[in-house]
């Protein structure tokens, strides 16, 4: 392949993702575009995102069709030099040979389970490095929620997402249904994988999760990084977790997922359907009930952990969507005094996959 | 963890998890453990085709009861012991077989609760295979949905994987309304994700395989899966189908088509069952009434010809509806 | 009571003939109200055929379930369904034993056992099979008893059954009500044996024929088979021979019977008038306590009736309710 003829491909986000489908071109054909810039909106059965380029120059061919499903790694687009002459682009394209197909050669397994005091729990594993990163998923979440950032991040760190108790496809049920108790799962799961310390990276109860691990075990956490993170302050819209936990059908749940997003679009039908199947699952709803009334009893959020958590001196990011309508921003603005803030405009309470780009970055600066 | 399952694994552990839980749910029919009475193995068969394979062994012959060939007796049997407080599960090996015994369905459960002015409850499920493709000819091969369908006072199920299969099943038995839990023989093969837990799928709420702006295709059973297939043809000449999968015929969600209707405009109906009172009729009298104006194009029914079933396969498979010939009534749709 | 020869004392004598009188005077005055016009649809009487059912139910408590037939009102007496409800369900009003859904033919009421008259023949068998089969995977100790007609006697639903209760050794017992015809046909032209006992027998069932007029002989041979199914001894069959006063309907003008052969009934073969010279003639019960008896059942009748008719009638809301799926 020429070096002077970038492809523009369909990316991989996740591992589970196979195809996905151009809903929108948001460059044409002659523009000039530079390192990061969006060039196209691609849906996938997980969300919709955009496709930035990775490299500068003039978009000169523009391949894959809007509406239209391709599978990863797709030529969608070429960008070259405006000095490339049109007959190169045209040589290149038809000796241009699609890469193979990979046949559901049966990706390796990433999930695993691990049995705890609390129960079987569920996690996924990917990538290697010296550093430990474990991630927490928050209320009513799963350990695919972060998928945006383990795949952005797997080539630097050895990453471990996991479903709480409760959630996803761990036990459904608790020793302890409070933020202390799911802080002893975290302990209990490093101590099963010989984990010695980590690096936590939390999202919204998994957030304060992450702080309490810490207020328990200071030695044995590096850093916090939290995303719309709970713990910090009293408020918690009770009516969007009374909601997810009370709603049974596509239409009662969407206006409450809807919240968690900047863009409601962003909500697809996968992503209900998959929330579905979660609290389908025998059990679901009492365990969220019985969780959502301790750690968010009677409409607030049970626990502050600033002090606490100061008091370890161990590092924290927090960022925070700036329009969350789950726990406001103002929350992590009051860490100022002890984390490193981030509030991102245009963002809701699932910053860290409506901005994944700047959360790997966050996260990786935390950890490093 | 959810693991590949076939739908024919995902029924026999939906009857599984359902008899841990909860002791008065019994499965009763022909052979479904097989060999009772006789000198050599215990469950021979597990089903004809294997479905219930492995419970008699979990949970003896009083939980799992293979019948006489007397299938107005059995089903009237289940009938009458869901009327009396247990949670039968009968299996009809054909659901053609329903021939024999609808008296006990039609006339006896689906009346009870309303007749007996709300004083009864018939938790009974009645499970079998529907469908052709297998050669089976005209008794054993039918897709009798809309006879179901058709009376107030049952419920009719026809998953289309295995996923659903669990949880639909699990759904029926839980259900205390009769339910017909229709079985498309040419899916018990069919693979997909099914988590290991116990879990339901709500009646009345169809899913949506896959997403598209331009045409509806209303299918259940097999037929979603040959709607996909023309899907799949038809977004290479950029044509973007969204694909209803109904899952339950009765209860149906009407708000879904009509909401994908008045997205796309236009409405393949597909059925394999007859064409008159099918399904597929159905649906789109339903949308014509309901969303008339959403319709940019007449609604299109693909369902078996009125004839029984053939044997031969040349015969059998221009009986099925074909992506091909699903494929053809969307592009006749759109021009 | 020393000198009782009977097999029940004496409160139990006259609960049976209570139930027996009660479900005469039901009938006797449903074939005078239907005549008026004031009933809706059709009704089937089981006037000169109380003592089977009564027989029969004396030996049977809540949790034995019954599967009735079309002639079902004295079955639905006998189990113990009150008969304000029963009547103001047959009048079709919402405060009827059904709200007015069901009428004549589908009177049930499962918290007592009894699990629906029915407008289908034969259809019962099966049914109370289920019944029987949820009592023996409780081991309750309860019984079914399926009640059926010598024209249902024929029915496959009936015959597949025998077998069935047979090859699951199930506690149910088979009541044939054989008052000689199935509606307008005589069981000499329709049932192909001479005795049900052969019958039974092909099903390897024991079976036992009794006069069905004679409450004494019905309760003696429904009790010794009812207690062999509750100890696990399996199904039986018992027939009851009987007369059945009235037409197959109300409105039957009964032309296929022979001359004179419903005066003969009413004279000979009235199973209350043969009750009450048994036990009056063993002075167990005096004529004039079975004729109290008699007069506050008329009373309860009489009652039942003013009562139906001035209940309110179900109102349009009804229609939809108690129905799993409307759309």
């Amino acid at each position: 392949m020429s070096d002077t003829i970038k492809q523009v491909v369909m990316p991989k986000w996740g591992l589970s993702m196979k195809e996905g489908k151009i809903t929108k071109w948001l460059v044409s054909e002659g523009a000039t575009v530079s390192v990061g810039d969006e060039l196209t909106e691609v849906e996938t059965e997980k969300i919709a995102s955009a496709v930035e380029a990775t490299d500068a120059g003039v978009v000169r061919r523009i391949l894959g069709e809007v509406d239209t499903i391709y599978p990863v790694k797709t030529l969608l687009a070429i960008i070259a030099d405006a000095s490339v002459p049109d007959s190169e682009i045209d040589a290149f394209l038809a000796s241009y040979v699609p890469p193979a197909v990979e046949e559901d050669e049966e990706v390796v397994d990433i999930y695993s389970t691990v049995t705890l005091p609390v129960g079987e729990i569920r996690y996924a594993k990917y990538g290697s490095g010296d550093k430990t990163l474990i991630f927490i998923h928050g209320f009513g979440g799963d350990c695919d929620n972060w998928l945006f950032n383990t795949s952005g991040l797997a080539d630097q760190f050895s990453i471990y997402a996991l479903d709480l108790p409760g959630h996803g496809r761990s036990v459904k049920g608790f020793n302890d249904a409070s933020l202390s108790g799911m802080a002893d799962v975290i302990l209990s799961f490093m101590d099963a994988l010989s984990i010695d310390s980590a690096n936590l990276i939390g999202h919204s109860m998994g957030g304060a999760i992450s702080m309490k691990t810490a207020i328990k075990a200071p030695k044995r956490v590096k850093s916090v990084t939290a995303f719309g993170t709970a713990g910090l302050g009293a408020d918690i819209n009770i009516d969007y977790i009374n909601g997810f936990i009370g709603s049974d059908s596509r239409r009662e749940i969407k206006p409450f997922l809807e919240e968690l997003f900047f863009d409601a679009g962003l909500v697809s039908r996968q992503m209900i359907d998959d929330i579905l199947k979660y609290k389908r699952l025998d059990h679901v709803p009492e365990s969220l009930r019985e969780l959502a009334d301790t750690v968010f009893k009677g409409g607030k959020q049970s626990e502050n952990l600033i002090d606490a958590f100061k008091a370890t001196g161990i590092p924290m990011t927090a960022i925070h969507g700036a329009d969350d309508k789950i726990i406001p921003a103002a929350h992590s603005e009051a860490a100022k005094s002890f984390a490193k803030v981030e509030i991102l405009a245009g963002t809701g309470h699932m910053a860290q996959m409506e901005k994944s780009k700047e959360a790997n970055a966050l996260i990786a600066a935390q950890a490093k | 963890m959810a693991r590949n399952l076939s739908m024919k694994d995902a029924i026999n552990e939906a009857l599984d998890l359902e008899m841990r839980r909860d002791p008065t749910v019994i499965i009763m029919g022909e052979d479904i453990a097989g060999g009772a009475g006789a000198q050599g193995e215990e469950d021979a068969w597990g089903g004809v085709l294997g479905v219930t394979k492995g419970l008699i062994g979990k949970y003896g012959a009083n939980r799992v009861m293979d019948t006489p060939l007397s299938e107005s007796a059995y089903i009237g049997a289940a009938v009458g012991a869901a009327a009396c407080g247990l949670r039968p599960v009968a299996e009809l090996m054909f659901l053609d077989f329903m021939g024999v015994c609808f008296d006990q369905i039609f006339n006896q459960a689906a009346k009870f609760k309303y007749m007996f002015g709300g004083k009864a409850q018939t938790p009974v499920v009645i499970r079998g295979m529907v469908g052709g493709g297998f050669r089976a000819a005209a008794q054993h091969s039918q897709m009798l949905t809309p006879l179901f369908t058709h009376i107030p006072g049952l419920k009719v199920v026809c998953p289309s994987n295995a996923y659903d299969a669990k949880g639909l099943l699990i759904q029926s038995i839980r259900d205390n309304d009769p339910v017909i839990f229709c079985e498309h023989k040419n899916l018990y093969a069919s693979m997909a994700d099914v988590p290991a837990e116990s879990y339901t799928i709500p009646f009345g709420e169809a899913a949506i395989p896959r997403e598209g702006k331009h045409v509806t295709i209303v299918a259940y059973g097999l037929m979603v899966h040959r709607a996909l297939e023309a899907a799949e043809t038809l977004s290479k000449e950029k044509i973007d189908v969204e694909v209803v999968d109904l899952r339950t015929l009765s209860p149906i969600d009407l708000d879904t088509i009509i909401e994908s209707v008045e997205k796309t405009g236009h409405l393949v109906a597909v059925d394999e069952a007859n064409p008159r009172c099918s399904i597929a009729a159905d649906v789109i009298a339903s949308v014509t009434e309901h969303a008339f104006k959403a319709l940019k194009s007449a609604p299109k029914a693909i369902t078996a010809p009125h004839t029984p079933v053939p044997f031969t396969p040349v015969l059998e498979d221009l009986y099925i509806p074909s992506a091909e010939r699903i494929a053809d009534a969307v592009r006749k749709q759109l021009k | 009571m020393s000198n009782n020869p009977f097999p029940l004392p004496k409160e139990k004598l006259l609960e049976a003939y209570t139930k027996m009188k009660t479900i005469r005077e039901f009938e006797e005055r449903l074939h005078v109200e239907f005549a008026k016009g004031d009933i809706p649809g059709f009704v089937h009487l089981y006037a000169g055929e109380e003592a089977s059912g009564t027989g029969i139910m004396m030996h049977l408590e809540d949790k034995d379930r019954i599967a009735s037939t079309h002639r079902g009102h004295g079955h639905c007496i006998a189990k113990g369904v009150e008969v304000e409800g029963m009547m103001a369900e047959i009048y079709g009003k919402v405060t009827g034993s059904c709200r007015g859904k069901g009428g004549s033919m589908h009177i049930a009421d499962l918290s007592k056992g009894m699990m629906g008259a029915n407008g289908i023949l034969g259809a019962g068998a099966p049914l109370i099979c289920g019944a029987a089969l949820a009592s023996k995977f409780r081991g309750d100790g309860g019984v079914g008893i399926t009640f059926f007609g010598d024209g249902a006697s024929n029915q496959g639903t009936v015959l597949e059954s025998m077998n069935l209760a047979a090859v699951w050794n199930l506690p149910v017992i088979f009541v044939v009500e054989n008052n000689g015809y199935a509606e307008s046909t005589s069981i000499d032209y329709a049932v192909a044996v001479d005795s049900y006992i052969d019958r039974a027998a092909g099903f390897g069932i024991p079976g036992v024929t009794v006069d069905g007029t004679d409450f004494f002989a019905v309760y003696e041979a429904a009790g010794e088979i009812i207690k062999r199914a509750r100890e696990g001894g399996g199904p039986a069959f018992l027939e009851c021979k009987m007369v059945r006063f009235f037409g197959h309907f109300e409105g039957d003008a009964q032309t296929y019977r022979a001359k004179g052969e419903n005066e003969e009934n009413r004279a000979n073969k009235d199973c209350l008038k043969i009750f009450r010279s048994k036990v009056a003639g063993a002075g167990v019960i005096s004529e004039a306590e079975m004729n109290k008896i008699d007069d506050e059942v008329l009373a309860r009748i009489e009652a039942s009736v003013q009562k139906a008719k001035k209940d309110p009638l179900p109102t349009a809301k009804d229609l939809l309710t108690d129905v799993y799926v409307s759309y």
